[in-house]
């Protein structure tokens, strides 16, 4: 089973984010399960949502507690959610911020976790290029699917048009598709320095 | 056909496929998407014929559902928590009189302090309305008891309500299968009333009735229900017939069968209950657990049987009488009350703490130890209570408790689960 928390702000998307890719798994034949949870019903508030992704019936119901990956859509989170709290030591962490680790007062990151499981994505900058509002949702979808390789992009991009019709469809796919390149363009400069 | 979509959406499809004449509801969450996709297909005219009315109130949303079920239509509402118990004189009337409303709750906790949350104490509220009260573990299984809850109502003019945990599952997307419209109709004839309000063959229905024969009229009502004991599996049997797969039912074993102990809960902990006996399955722990579909009618024969070869019982429920203990464990404690084994009540997942496999593994470890109090509050943080009332004792004004205890926190919707 691979398990992935979403935190972000109540009106960002981030439980539409969870949703899509419980979608994109389940098109691969998977079984997925997606939920959120709601800090308070309001926009700005933090909420969490929840992905699992398995090759088997997914029967728990608890919130993702020992992740595999993390995606941070909203940094301002940063220093009031404990937001790698069961982070696994295998795991990934995707943060949506044309900032570094480093920038963010986070680099004792790079002592807990792989240096090339970690990845910050302007993924809001580029849904803005595309869509013209900085809903980073799909683009994140697409990093994450870059990140992990837990999904292909190309499920990312049928789940999204299922979610997103017509214009707006392809538009986020556009989204997807231009983090998935920044991800995995900064994920063999990694690998290049780290050789 | 499977697909991927959310539990709120699952439910409004399954009901319009059970064409419904009359909805009426009010929005609260975690009940909203339901009633907004039900309403969204009247508007679009997928389902049709079907008025959706628009009230001002849970008060009012029952009160349309009773007066359209008299008047001969199927009729459908859905709700929550505080919108459950503003609704609560038309509910016991709906059961009164005997009307075949088919009400969704989706489960969540009651305030004060207001919570959005889930648990069933708004369920546990209305146990004793005469609405039979089915629970689903899962989505599919919600999906799956609205087809079965519209035959059983119909057949004997009793309310029900399909209890499924709020956001757990109405907000969770997972794979399903929503019952076909040619399924749904094959199953469930049109809607013959057993009594109707009529202009051609005037009735009246709701008169007083006095000391002579009040006891009379609900003591049918309880017969009724008795016979629910009897369709309700009758009805899963058909049921797994017609769309082949399981679903409803009056309980559920998992893997009871030489267990010691068994866990006994309602709902989409259930899921995670499996996990963790599996867990403690192959630490080679003899656990099972029994899920519990049918709370009311409750059924006392399924569960004594259910549980026949346990030592201990541990019940899990999310609710709770406060100045005594479990509210289902009282009814699992009369339905063995014969059986030699002890009964250990657990109160977990109140307003929406999340129940974790570790928790309930730990729980699990604990229990086949026989070190498990009577009653046992499941991840209480001990220590805010201790605070707490250590300030109520060194000050007599010394504000509100709840309000003590978030600042005791210091920090608001930081913590996972």
């Amino acid at each position: 089973m691979f398990q992935v928390r979403i935190h972000g702000r109540g009106g960002q998307g981030v439980v539409t984010a969870a949703e899509i890719l419980s979608v994109a798994a389940f098109s691969e034949g998977r079984h997925a399960q997606a939920f959120p949870s709601f800090g308070s019903e309001r926009m700005g508030a933090p909420v969490v949502s929840f992905c699992r992704m398995d090759d088997r019936p997914i029967r728990t119901r608890e919130p993702v507690m020992e992740a595999d990956a993390i995606i941070v859509q909203d940094v301002t989170l940063i220093h009031q959610v404990d937001l790698f709290a069961g982070l696994l030591p295998e795991g990934y962490v995707l943060v949506n911020t044309s900032r570094s680790f480093d920038e963010l007062g986070l680099g004792d990151l790079f002592g807990q976790f792989h240096r090339d499981h970690l990845v910050t994505c302007p993924a809001s900058e580029l849904a803005l290029e595309q869509l013209g509002r900085p809903l980073s949702n799909a683009a994140l979808l697409g990093a994450f699917a870059a990140l992990t390789r837990e999904i292909t992009l190309d499920a990312i991009d049928t789940a999204v048009r299922d979610r997103f019709a017509g214009a707006l469809g392809e538009r986020n796919v556009a989204a997807a598709t231009a983090a998935y390149r920044f991800v995995t363009l900064a994920e063999e400069q990694v690998r290049a320095a780290t050789d | 056909m499977l697909r991927q979509i959310e539990g709120s959406r699952a439910v409004a499809e399954t009901v319009a496929h059970c064409r419904p004449e009359v909805v009426c509801a009010y929005p609260i969450s975690p009940q909203t998407h339901i009633i907004e996709a039900v309403g969204a297909m009247v508007k679009a005219g997928t389902l049709s014929p079907c008025e959706f009315v628009n009230v001002e109130s849970e008060f009012a949303a029952m009160s349309v559902a009773i007066g359209a079920s008299a008047a001969g239509a199927r009729s459908y509402t859905a709700t929550s928590s505080q919108g459950l118990l503003f609704m609560i004189e038309a509910v016991y009337n709906a059961a009164g009189l005997g009307l075949p409303i088919v009400m969704t709750l989706a489960n969540r906790a009651i305030g004060a302090p207001i919570n959005i949350w889930n648990d069933h104490s708004d369920a546990m509220a209305v146990r004793d309305s005469g609405w039979i009260q089915l629970f689903a573990e899962t989505n599919q299984e919600a999906a799956d008891l609205h087809v079965q809850a519209f035959r059983l109502a119909e057949e004997l003019s009793v309310p029900v309500m399909v209890c499924m945990d709020g956001f757990i599952l109405t907000h969770a997307f997972e794979g399903l299968d929503v019952p076909e419209q040619s399924d749904v109709d094959a199953f469930l004839p049109p809607y013959e009333p057993r009594q109707v309000l009529d202009p051609d063959d005037p009735v009246s229905i709701g008169a007083m009735v006095g000391p002579e024969a009040f006891e009379e009229v609900r003591y049918l009502a309880h017969l009724r229900q008795l016979d629910a004991l009897a369709r309700i599996p009758a009805l899963a049997a058909e049921f797994s017939e017609a769309f082949g797969r399981q679903s409803g039912g009056l309980v559920s074993p998992y893997r009871t069968e030489d267990a010691e102990t068994i866990v006994v809960a309602l709902g989409s902990v259930l899921g995670t209950i499996k996990d963790a006996v599996d867990v403690r399955r192959d630490a080679g722990d003899r656990v099972g657990v029994v899920g519990i579909t049918s709370f009311r009618p409750f059924p006392r024969d399924a569960v004594r049987e259910a549980l026949s070869g346990a030592r201990r019982i541990v019940v899990v429920e999310k609710a709770f009488s406060i100045g005594f203990g479990g509210v289902l464990s009282t009814d699992v404690a009369m339905a063995t009350h014969d059986a030699d084994c002890s009964l250990r009540t657990v109160v977990a997942g109140l307003g929406g703490r999340a129940i974790t496999r570790r928790s309930l593994e730990e729980l699990l470890a604990a229990a086949s130890r026989d070190e498990l109090d009577t009653l046992t509050f499941l991840d209480l943080d001990h220590g805010i209570i201790e605070r707490e009332r250590a300030r109520m004792t060194a000050t007599r004004r010394s504000g509100p408790s709840a309000e003590n205890i978030l600042r005791d926190l210091g920090t608001v919707a930081s913590r996972i689960g």
